[in-house]
């Protein structure tokens, strides 16, 4: 689950990792008064969307009075910002970070991930502030010093200290460094995180290491521990497909094809979308209905297929294990006469009952295409999107 | 032979008594050998009561001392799953298959931490455990789709490892092992760890090796399989379509930082002399044509 800026910049603070004073802002009003209210002479109005490069984008400006703060928060509230991650679209800004300016002297990156290799969290640390990291990755992966944290003994000083000198932290600011440092992997133990990046870190002018972006997100598995981050979530910045379906306990991902799948288990879903492609279509969207789908369940995935405007043909893929073929079968009856379907479906049944599952299909009389393996099924299913 | 599990095997199941574990373990117990492998249950507080007959202990170390079990199946919901896993190593079991999935990944840190050094070893979480066909069934997987036979299959996923073992049953080509090592980016076995088991099990002729978008394992397999497999491997990689960022249902599967792409996945294995396919409707198809010369 991803938090917005200012609301990582609060946990960070619990942890003791100095950040610039701020105000979130939900009107160009709230933006004035918050830049009233810190004082100063510079302020960052800074859009708080999930995704990444809101600065390229135009979602960060620098404002050297409060008529220049007005002006900024008049462009940015409202704006669809479109980043590298927003896609073409971009996402409509609904929420503002208004910041004291900084006197940046040097910037660095501090990032942190659950590494599979070896089974640890990594810390990452690189000269190069503001970039990608997986841009600096690439072209100059020496640039980057990786620590795999023992996750018994925790980050120490030395061990901190020794990175941050690798990167450039002079002398005087190691130890506020390793300050931050250390309150970033307690948050990202202690809030179960799955990946944090402050980008950049910042080395101000009078010597102080200061993160003056944050970014989190958490391991969705480990929410029902920590209640004080749910209420962080923005319904605003999900996909309402992805959060209708949620609701109802499917994994589902919106893609910009026209062929939507349902599949149960991941790796069978994904094998789905890949099929399709293969033969010449295009998908829809990702969707799992997990092992124990039950008609219920299998009524709102079509419900959230149909919701695509896009949509031209449907496959259902199943491979009956535990769920029976017969069962899905009866709830994709239900559904069909439910939701009027409006588009071609095909649907390939395998595993246990699956002639019983058939039967159904065909008794049902209605006009459902029956594909006799995946690669049946995905071709007739790309036939069909192309009305042929 | 197999690999990892035969009809020999005595295993003990934790989480036996919930609804998951009561269902799965009858389907487990009506497979094959099942009834002289399930010899254990554990729950804790109902030590003497039974299961269909199988007997309930209140830890693994008593279940292991009264019943001589030495591996262990785990259905134990998510925030107590880790601590079960943790029970088994501190009891020295051999082999610990944990099903449970959406086990919080900070806690699979600890709990592979806490296994360093130790004798046990782990398949999973979040995997449909493993088969030896006609023999013993460790897991969640329909037991009839299987064959016995000299093909061994490992796999992240579970429906896409019933898929590949779909398609090579109906050809006629039976499997010497199923394992399915799970979608979670913090687990035990690998890839590469079960495919050096089928390089050394003198019944399995052959792999079909299904991998998943994330991380770099199969890679790494990849490059072990070219310096030391003797047996020809099959692979496939889900997820060629899946944007990157997207976590793609299984927490382990989704391309971050430029890494974990399908594409590179495949190129790698390619490289490395795996017969690879982008089809997955071929898996079984390019297996046969491999064997047949």
């Amino acid at each position: 689950m991803k938090i917005h800026e200012y609301q990582g910049k609060e946990i960070l603070r619990q942890f003791g990792v100095a950040t610039p004073l701020g105000v979130a802002c939900f009107s160009v009003d709230e933006a004035v008064s918050a830049a009233e209210g810190l004082g100063g002479s510079v302020w960052v109005v800074k859009a708080q969307i999930h995704a990444g490069g809101r600065g390229k984008g135009g979602g960060v400006k620098v404002a050297k009075s409060l008529e220049e703060v007005r002006a900024a928060a008049s462009q940015i509230l409202g704006m669809h910002l479109v980043t590298h991650q927003t896609g073409p679209e971009g996402q409509v800004v609904r929420r503002l970070l208004v910041e004291e300016g900084a006197q940046i002297a040097r910037e660095f990156y501090l990032g942190m991930v659950v590494d599979r290799d070896s089974q640890r969290v990594a810390l990452l640390a690189s000269s190069e502030g503001g970039m990608e990291v997986e841009e600096v990755a690439k072209n100059t992966p020496e640039k980057i010093h990786t620590l795999r944290i023992d996750p018994a003994a925790g980050l120490g000083f030395d061990e901190s200290a020794e990175v941050l000198r690798k990167i450039g932290i002079p002398e005087a600011s190691v130890a506020g460094a390793v300050t931050v440092l250390q309150g970033l992997y307690r948050a990202f133990v202690e809030k179960e995180a799955m990946l944090a990046e402050i980008n950049p870190l910042v080395l101000t002018a009078d010597g102080r290491v200061i993160a003056l972006d944050a970014k989190f997100n958490f391991d969705s598995n480990a929410l029902y521990r920590h209640p004080e981050i749910v209420a962080y979530r923005d319904l605003d910045e999900e996909d309402p497909a992805e959060i209708e379906a949620s609701k109802f306990d499917l994994s589902y991902i919106s893609l910009d094809g026209d062929i939507a799948c349902l599949v149960n288990g991941a790796g069978l879903a994904m094998a789905t979308m890949d099929i399709i492609k293969l033969y010449g279509g295009n998908p829809a969207n990702f969707l799992d209905v997990g092992g124990g789908a039950t008609r219920e369940k299998v009524t709102e995935a079509f419900k959230l297929m149909l919701k695509n405007p896009d949509l031209k043909a449907i496959l259902v893929n199943i491979f009956g294990g535990i769920m029976k073929c017969d069962v899905i079968a009866e709830g994709i009856v239900d559904a069909v006469r439910e939701v009027q379907l409006t588009v071609p479906l095909v649907v390939r049944l395998e595993g246990t009952n699956v002639e019983l599952g058939k039967k159904i299909l065909a008794d049902s009389g209605l006009p459902i295409i029956s594909g006799n393996d995946m690669a049946d099924a995905a071709q007739k299913v790309v036939a069909a999107a192309r009305g042929a | 032979m197999s690999i990892l599990i035969d009809k020999n095997t005595r295993v003990m199941t934790q989480g036996m008594t919930g609804k998951v574990g009561q269902f799965h373990t009858l389907g487990c117990l009506n497979y094959a050998n099942g009834r002289n492998c399930f010899v254990a249950g554990v729950t804790p507080n109902k030590g003497g009561q039974n299961f269909e007959g199988v007997p309930i202990y209140d830890s693994v170390k008593d279940a292991k001392e009264q019943t001589g079990a030495t591996v262990s199946v785990i259905y134990v919901p998510p925030p107590y799953a880790a601590a079960a896993i943790d029970e088994a190593v501190e009891a020295d079991i051999d082999l610990v298959i944990c099903i449970t999935e959406g086990i919080p990944v900070h806690d699979m840190i600890r709990t592979r931490y806490k296994m360093q050094g130790r004798r046990t070893l782990l398949i999973g979480p979040n995997c449909p455990g493993l088969i030896t066909p006609d023999e013993i069934k460790i897991g969640i997987m329909p037991g009839h789709i299987h064959k016995k036979g000299r093909i061994g299959v490992v796999s992240r996923s579970g429906t896409l490892t019933y898929e590949a073992v779909g398609q090579l049953s109906a050809l006629g080509y039976g499997q010497s092992s199923c394992v399915g090592i799970g979608g979670d980016p913090i687990n035990g076995m690998k890839h590469v760890d079960i495919l050096r088991l089928f390089n050394d099990d003198p019944d399995t002729d052959a792999v079909v090796m299904v991998g998943e978008i994330g991380g770099s394992d199969e890679e790494a397999c990849a490059r072990w399989i070219k310096e030391n497999m003797t047996k020809p491997v099959v692979g496939f990689i889900a997820g060629v379509t899946a944007p990157p960022g997207k976590r793609m249902g299984h927490a382990g599967a989704i391309i971050s930082g430029g890494q974990g792409g399908a594409d590179t996945k495949l190129a790698v294995m390619e490289e490395c002399g795996i017969h690879i396919t982008r089809n997955p409707a071929e898996m079984g198809r390019v297996m046969q044509k491999i064997l047949k010369g």
